[in-house]
């Protein structure tokens, strides 16, 4: 008998209740229970930083998470980002204008990362953004569309963009 | 890469954690989840019982008690990264922590978590072993102090018994005024360290009256460098000292693996205890 | 009409939805009564295998299959895979079976598969399959793999020979005989995997009675994999369809055709459900292909004043255990070698070798890579032997734009002869050099030794064969609506061909890139294709969007005239409608003259027309446009510990014109951090036994942001006189010239040392043993 727990975890805002088998991982209840797929799975190790989301607020590795564990927490993932008319975050504006993706693969993870560091840290240096996506692997762009990217973004939010 | 089937338990006392370690013989303990996730998720473990310390009272907090700092096992290194009092009273945790993983990785990952997991390349048991930390652990006969020296059993395996549970972690200050360093060197910003080493120099009247010099990553265990501190005190502080102090250290016993033979390890530890001895140094006269 | 779009840029289409987490990838796809499916692979590089007991997994439960390869029906049980590139060079044509039958040759080799409610559950039924091995004797190192005592990657075979191939022209003994010097070198270049961030999957549903059999796959190739699959199921194409989705990044290794893509479907139809298999991290690490190692023995012979007579040597190729993609990453290992130069005469052979790993297929740049590093390291050690600076051994080597077509000497596969299109050599180096201030690096280099510290710069020139036909087709049409659906036969892993394929469309039609409809990378919507591969997309549906758009701009352009009862010089396309030049108020638009060439009963096709405002082009280029460029890479190497840090990197790059200059940078920065990655970081490990000992992103290092370097970057512009855009390919360059300038940068910073370095990824333990042994002085 596969050993579960009925959780509710408020995702993007909405309370999402479920029964999940305990040894599921966050990422994986975001995109099969909740048919989320935004967050993406890249590693199941925790190094790729593709399952980057928030929970209560802090970025966190959601394949390094168990389901159960974010029972009665907040968490927010990719699709809750832009407005609820649809207007894109600041962030998400700033890679498309600045080509900060390619595949998409790594995208999800790597907006969130920044969008963190953004509200943490408003006017960073070159440096401490590839400090702060260091935790992101990115095949396909080479970073640096994407450090161009977080510091477009940064100056839109700190204009009040 | 799914984890096999357990049983997941989420007490809330260290009493429960301690029962649940008695009842169950074949449990892992979850912190932060940084190591053991993987670990589970490549079915390298695979146990019968999960339990969750994340909602468990008292384990968490930073304490600053005039002698020592006084750190719950669960507290998250971000928690420790941002601290005032840290910054004020062991500056090194704070170094060392920017080496450690990604700043979503430390948003999760505990220093208790770290300590237990005691992977040699890491790089808080290196301050804990420059700092003769002192851990306390929960069992059924009560608490217990663990002096770090006889912390690290073997490979990845601490002094702890199987119903024991790692709860506080203390740092004991140096009464004397000295400067500290964590340096390391690792392939990535983020990786574990090839080599690590934690440094606090005392120094008083333009000599050294106090080093401890750690290095990680040689070993299985951090390595305390009795020799090279016993050199060091009396010694000014200098280009010299600090030479010297490297070439001894290029002495230690190193392992080989895959990646890496120990000639390097040696070669790496002698760069790096000679750069930690002069940051060290640095900060005992106030500057850097 | 004007050029609005092409040439800008113009930002992506595909970014909207990829930014708000709506991209949809094999993993997204939730279809009703989807099962899930886990593969059980060989943990030895080379075993018999006696037995298979699959019992106790299929009593799991959740579990609803498990299959070995006799289980996959009594057609296919004695069947392999066949080979996608027949050559007669290939001597031992050995491929794998989609499920190993009674021999493993490679850690990761599919050996069964289980299918179950979950991924998890099919994982728990793996751990319940017994499988008796009979350990073999296992070939990894393949500069042994052709000794008399080496051990025989395949049980069956007399040797681990595959073939020779061989690129030879022009005198060689002679050159040889006349030149004032000849020197040497040899040197191991180490490639490494793929490690796109979305890791392959396969998702398939039979239909029977409807469609056929439908597989969706993490694919570059979605027409590979449609004839393969069809032929080895012995259906016909049009039953089997293949849909590359949204695909997490590509860069060669998904551009073959893998055992589990005739697994899936073939389980999917036994069970009659759909079946989703999503490969997971570790599994990428042998289960997809990879480039490894090639070892190179070169002499080149030159005068003295270092202008190169004439190159020879052998290569040794590791081919891995099994031959899936023919000899097409040998072979473009050989072809480009004269590189960027004229050297009149070449022999160089390359035997291609059996191991016990994972088949070695194209990673991006395939073999171009390490040709352009083999004849860099010859230009480094001219310029060192002969003391000279070794951009001006360059200089005094480029082919010249005077000589463009140029002709190396070199053959193509299909015999023809190898021909540079247009590009000004050095006009291009001396742009890159500029941008790095190469002239001022020797008092940067001073003042750093001042302060004990060791900087170095290092200069690569590359060429690339790009655009490799036959075509990469499109079709244009124009809607009652006035959209314009455009289809094409190209599939997509980041390149952002939506983009770039909509701006060529848009111009051709006087529409906004809003207003088309795209749709790619699915062989039930566009008959023929060929695959993304070899940077070539941009050069065949460049021109293939192009002409079938200008096609149907002809059509519209007349039909108008007609409506409009104007002549047709006098019509032009703007604004999504046809209108008189002058007179905006006579207009139709491009819907109403779509909805005239297709009515509904009882009215008329205009005479002279024929229905469907559409046109379809397979038009490509006329031969392969050759790009070109320079690199300038600038290190620091900390001698204490041997860490290299990349402090600065300039590239001059020439791929013609240019149709979105963004995408192009993009293209470029990314590939050449992958090209820094191979050359400093990216190691696959295999112990003797053949285990491979990097398996995971702790062990196998992948480039971070952190240790990347700033790219600044030039463009020249040689268009290319093969195709009507004037493009060439992009999506390697970067790519090809990054380890050279990367390795010739570490010597010049360690040249007091007198370190040469014959091995990449240089790591820093590597290069603390190099310092350490050798004795020259270093100035304190």
């Amino acid at each position: 008998m596969a050993d579960t727990r009925e959780i509710t975890v408020t995702v993007n805002g909405q309370a999402q209740t479920r029964e999940v088998e305990t040894r599921l991982n966050l990422a994986d209840f975001l995109r099969h229970e909740l048919e989320m797929t935004g967050t993406h799975v890249g590693c199941e190790h925790g190094v790729c930083g593709a399952c980057t989301v928030l929970v209560d607020g802090a970025a966190v590795r959601s394949c390094l998470m168990l389901a159960v564990q974010a029972d009665g927490h907040e968490v927010t993932s990719i699709e809750g980002l832009a407005a609820a008319d649809g207007a894109l975050h600041p962030v998400q504006e700033a890679f498309w204008k600045n080509h900060g993706l390619q595949c998409g693969f790594c995208t999800p993870g790597m907006v969130i990362s920044v969008a963190a560091l953004l509200r943490d840290n408003p006017d960073p240096s070159e440096r401490e953004v590839r400090e702060a996506i260091s935790g992101n692997i990115c095949r396909c762009t080479g970073y640096q569309p994407i450090v161009a990217a977080a510091l477009d973004a940064a100056k839109t939010l700190r204009q009040g963009g | 890469m799914k984890p096999a089937p357990f049983t997941y338990h989420d007490p809330t006392s260290i009493a429960d954690v301690v029962a649940l370690l008695a009842r169950h013989e074949d449990a892992k303990l979850l912190a932060g989840g940084q190591s053991l996730m993987p670990m589970l998720n490549m079915r390298f473990v695979v146990p019968d019982d999960v339990i969750d310390l994340n909602g468990v009272a008292d384990m968490n907090g930073i304490d600053d008690t005039g002698e020592a700092l006084s750190i719950g096992a669960m507290t998250r290194q971000c928690e420790l990264a941002t601290s005032e009092t840290v910054a004020a009273r062991a500056p090194i945790v704070q170094q060392a922590l920017s080496y450690v993983g990604h700043f979503q990785t430390r948003n999760r990952g505990t220093l208790g978590g770290s300590l237990c997991h005691l992977d040699p390349a890491a790089e808080l048991p290196t301050v804990a072993a420059a700092y003769d930390a002192v851990l306390t652990a929960a069992g059924p006969d009560g608490a217990r102090d663990i002096a770090f020296a006889d912390w690290p059993l073997a490979y990845m395996m601490p002094n702890l018994a199987p119903e024991e549970v790692l709860t506080r972690i203390t740092l004991p200050y140096w009464r004397e005024a000295h400067g500290a360093a964590f340096v390391e060197f690792a392939r990535r910003h983020g990786d574990f360290a090839i080599i690590g080493v934690a440094a606090l120099l005392a120094v008083e009247g333009g000599r050294i009256t106090r080093a401890a010099v750690a290095v990680g990553g040689a070993d299985v265990r951090p390595l305390r460098l009795a020799e090279v501190e016993a050199m060091l005190v009396g010694e000014a502080p200098g280009e010299a000292a600090f030479a010297e102090a490297g070439a001894l250290a290029r002495k230690i016993d190193a392992m080989s693996d895959a990646y890496v033979t120990a000639e390097y390890r040696q070669r790496l530890a002698g760069v790096m205890v000679e750069r930690a001895l002069a940051q060290a140094a640095e900060r005992a006269n106030g500057e850097g | 009409m004007g050029v609005r779009y092409t040439g800008a840029q113009v930002q992506r289409m595909e970014d909207p939805r990829l930014l708000t987490g709506h991209g949809q990838y094999v993993d997204d796809m939730h279809l009703h009564g989807m099962l899930h499916a886990a593969f059980l692979r060989s943990s030895h590089a080379h075993a018999s295998i006696r037995a298979i007991d699959t019992s106790a997994a299929r009593a799991l439960d959740g579990v609803h299959g498990v299959f070995t390869q006799a289980d996959l029906g009594p057609a296919v049980a004695a069947k392999a895979m066949s080979q996608l590139y027949p050559a007669p060079v290939i001597k031992q044509d050995i491929t794998q079976f989609p499920l190993a039958s009674g021999e493993v040759c490679y850690v990761g080799e599919t050996v069964a598969v289980v299918v179950a409610d979950s991924r998890a559950i099919a994982e728990d039924a793996l751990a319940l399959i017994a499988v008796d091995y009979d350990p073999l004797p296992a070939i990894i190192d393949c500069r042994r793999a052709l000794d008399a005592d080496a051990p025989k990657a395949h049980l069956s075979s007399p040797d681990n020979f595959v073939g020779q191939l061989r690129s030879a022209f022009g005198d060689i003994d002679a050159a040889f005989a006349a030149a004032d010097h000849v020197f040497s070198a040899a040197f191991m270049q180490h490639r490494g995997g793929c490690h796109a961030m979305e890791t392959r999957g396969v998702l398939a549903r039979d239909d029977q009675y409807g469609d056929g059999l439908t597989v969706w796959s993490s694919t570059q190739c979605p027409y590979l994999v449609r004839r393969a699959l069809a032929n080895y199921l012995g259906e016909a194409e049009e039953r089997v369809r293949i849909i590359a989705p949204d695909v997490g990044g590509g860069f060669g290794p998904k551009a073959g055709f893998y055992p589990e893509e005739i697994v899936i479907p073939l389980v999917s139809r036994l069970l009659g459900r759909p079946v989703k298999w999503i490969e997971d991290r570790r599994e990428h690490f042998t289960a997809t292909t990879t480039q490894r190692d090639q070892q190179w023995d070169l002499e080149v012979a030159c005068d003295k004043d270092g202008k190169i007579l004439g190159l020879r040597g052998k290569v040794i190729h590791e081919n891995g255990a099994y031959v899936p993609y023919g000899v097409l990453l040998a072979f473009t290992s050989l072809v480009p070698l004269p590189g960027a130069y004229v050297v009149p005469a070449v022999d160089v052979s390359l035997d291609i070798v059996f191991t016990n790993t994972t088949p070695n297929t194209p990673v991006r740049g395939a073999g171009r890579p390490n040709a352009i590093y083999a004849v860099e390291r010859m230009i480094e050690t001219i310029a060192r032997e002969l003391g000279l600076d070794p951009a001006e051994v360059r200089r005094r080597n480029f082919v010249r734009p005077d000589q463009m077509p140029y002709e190396t000497g070199a053959l193509l596969r299909d015999g023809s002869p190898v021909r540079y299109d247009s590009g000004d050599y050095e006009a291009c180096m001396d742009q890159a050099l500029d941008l790095a201030d190469y002239a001022g690096f020797k008092a940067r280099q001073e003042a750093a030794r001042a302060q004990g510290r060791y900087l170095g710069i290092g200069v690569s020139a590359y060429i690339e064969d790009t655009g490799v036909g036959p075509y990469e087709g499109t079709t244009v049409r124009i809607e009652p609506s006035g959209k314009v659906l455009v289809r094409t036969g190209a599939a997509s892993q980041g390149q952002g061909h939506h983009t770039m394929i909509s701006q060529i469309v848009a111009d051709q039609l006087g529409v906004t890139p809003e207003d088309i409809i795209f749709e790619a990378a699915d062989t039930g919507k566009f008959p023929q294709g060929v695959g993304t591969i070899g940077s070539r997309v941009a050069a065949n549906a460049g021109p293939s969007s192009h002409d079938a758009a200008g096609q149907v701009r002809d059509t519209a352009l007349k039909l108008a005239a007609e409506t409009l009862e104007a002549a047709v010089e006098d019509i032009e396309l703007e604004d999504g409608v046809a209108r008189v030049k002058g007179a905006p108020d006579l207009f139709v638009t491009l819907g109403d003259l779509a909805l005239k060439l297709a009515p509904m009963s009882g009215v008329k096709v205009p005479a002279g027309f024929t229905p469907s405002l559409e046109a379809t082009s397979y038009a490509g280029s006329a031969g392969a446009p050759i790009a070109n460029g320079t690199n300038v890479a600038e290190v620091e190497v900390d001698i204490g510990t041997g860490e290299v840090r990349v402090l600065r990197y300039s590239v001059a790059h020439d791929c013609g014109n240019m149709i979105n200059p963004m995408m192009v940078e993009g293209q470029i920065i990314g590939g050449v951090v992958h090209g820094i990655g191979n050359a400093l970081f990216e190691r696959m490990i295999y112990d003797d036994q053949g285990q491979p000992l990097t398996t995971n992103y702790g062990e196998y290092l992948l480039p971070l942001a952190t240790e990347m370097p700033h790219i600044d970057i030039v463009h020249q512009v040689s268009p290319s006189p093969l195709n009507p855009l004037g493009v060439k390919g992009v999506g390697e360059g970067g790519t090809i010239p990054a380890a050279p300038a990367i390795i010739a940068a570490i010597e010049n910073a360690l040249a007091d040392f007198g370190v040469v370095i014959d091995y990449y990824p240089v790591d820093p333990q590597y290069l603390t043993g190099l310092i350490d042994a050798a004795g020259a002085q270093a100035a304190e």
